[in-house]
């Protein structure tokens, strides 16, 4: 098969809405991504930058699709290592269905490229992502703080 | 998402394998990842069910394939319940000695 997929799902305890606003806000993505934010306003077309916590731009990319609390499709790419930023855009569909009293989030991430390093560098990441998302939403707090090595 | 499930799921060998298969190439069809098992292909598909309600493998159709996904998030879960992140670099290096001590003499790089 051509391409590198990797697809992550898990259950939050939340509404859809609030899972969309978790997923879009600021201030929010900082406490369970790491310290790291997005920049964008969210629209279709518009651009967007995944910002490191001292300010440097880490990845970037644009909205392809925003249907707020079902889907967001993010064209993404590196910008911080030359190797991985040569593979070019990937393609971040997080989806949100609702399933019972929880929010159902998948998040399948591709590369048009067989053995991608860009998709093995960030499914290392999204895991761990995940997990604190749905901490924080579901306890309000975090179980990683700050990135273990 | 269920615990109890993710045990479960996880405390049989041959599902443990196919984990292990799905995490060294993702997006397998059942056809790809009975290759090489001395186990039928509907015991493969039960194991495959039972992964996918605990939530360990996620499935997609790609035209006429459906392809499998190992889908880590659960037992990340379940490793941060118990690892804080200060006991995280201490358990990584004792890992790392255990793997340095079990392996065969002949592939120890010194």
């Amino acid at each position: 098969m051509a391409g590198s997929t990797f697809i992550y799902v898990t259950y939050i305890r939340t509404s859809p809405d609030k899972l969309w606003k978790a997923l879009t806000s600021p201030e929010f993505i900082r406490q369970y991504w790491f310290g790291m934010h997005c920049e964008s306003d969210w629209q279709t077309g518009s651009s967007w930058r995944l910002m490191f916590e001292d300010g440097r731009v880490a990845d970037t990319g644009e909205i392809v699709e925003s249907t707020p609390g079902k889907r967001l499709a993010i064209r993404w790419r590196n910008e911080f290592k030359p190797e991985l930023k040569a593979e070019g855009d990937s393609l971040c569909v997080m989806e949100i269905e609702a399933a019972g009293d929880a929010s159902k989030l998948t998040v399948t991430h591709s590369i048009d490229k067989e053995g991608s390093e860009f998709i093995r560098a960030v499914s290392g990441g999204w895991p761990r992502i995940l997990s604190n998302l749905k901490s924080l939403l579901e306890t309000g707090d975090v179980a990683l703080a700050s990135k273990p090595h | 998402m269920d615990d109890d499930a993710v045990f479960r799921a996880l405390a049989d060998a041959s599902r443990r394998l196919l984990l292990d298969r799905l995490h060294a190439e993702s997006g397998q069809t059942l056809l790809q990842l009975c290759q090489g098992l001395e186990m039928s292909r509907q015991a493969v598909a039960k194991h495959l069910r039972i992964l996918e309600e605990a939530n360990l493998v996620s499935s997609q159709r790609m035209g006429r394939e459906k392809r499998h996904f190992l889908n880590p998030v659960p037992i990340n879960q379940i490793a941060e319940r118990w690892i804080g992140k200060f006991e995280q670099p201490r358990l990584a290096a004792l890992s790392e000695l255990k793997e340095a001590l079990e392996r065969p003499d002949g592939e120890r790089n010194e």
